[in-house]
């Protein structure tokens, strides 16, 4: 299960939400992870453009190799700007197996940072500055760049 | 003509381009220098899927999309 917000996460109720609906499918783990936006560089929070339709083929495809070992992928992210200290990003697995569930968050939240299109921007004296720096280029950057 | 749509902070507006391929676009943008420092860190999606090759065809139809290096979370 997929969600996007407007603005800051509200994590009690997401976290409560899911949980209500996965506490009876006979899980024996729940594993979220909770991004909070922190207080560095002078930035008074981050802000995020997202793609949706290739947001959800990415998720999608993680959700059918979640399905493959009978575990389950929830994900919330925020759109707009997220002061600092809220919540800008929520993912959690299930599955009936710890181990398996630890491993396939770990992977999912690092392919999550490399491949999901979604773009960041530090917030600073009210305006929204790229954080270029540090994004992650995508497979097949500068296909239309004139040649030299 | 193909739409070619500037995701995130590219910033710019959608436009119609009459193009056979990807190598077509890329010829169309090679006077645009603004454009091309976006180009050379930008990934290509058709019909938002990501490719990897300029000779790929282009129909009319289409959706190309500009995608600028990707931060989430």
């Amino acid at each position: 299960m997929l969600e996007l917000h407007e603005g800051s996460l509200h994590v009690k109720s997401i976290l409560a939400s899911w949980y209500d609906q996965i506490s009876d499918k006979n899980y024996g783990a729940f594993i979220p992870f909770v991004g909070i936006v922190r207080d560095e560089d002078g930035i008074e929070g981050l802000s995020f453009d997202i793609y949706e339709p290739i947001l959800n083929s990415w998720f999608n495809a993680w959700q059918e190799k979640a399905k493959a070992q009978n575990a389950y992928f929830l994900m919330a992210h925020s759109r707009g700007d997220v002061p600092n200290h809220t919540s800008s990003y929520i993912a959690a697995v299930v599955s009936p197996k710890r181990k398996v569930a630890l491993s396939m968050i770990n992977d999912f939240v690092e392919d999550f940072k490399a491949n999901a299109p979604i773009w960041k921007y530090d917030l600073i004296g009210g305006k929204r500055v790229y954080a270029k720096e540090r994004s992650h280029l995508l497979q097949g950057h500068g296909l239309l760049k004139a040649d030299a | 003509m193909a739409k070619v749509e500037f995701l995130g902070p590219i910033g710019r507006a959608s436009i119609e381009v009459d193009i056979q391929n990807l190598s077509e676009l890329k010829s169309f943008f090679k006077e645009d220098k603004e454009l091309q420092e976006w180009l050379s860190i930008c990934a290509v999606a058709i019909n938002d899927t990501l490719v990897c090759e300029a000779d790929v065809p282009v129909s009319s139809h289409d959706k190309i999309s500009l995608l600028p290096p990707v931060c989430g979370g």
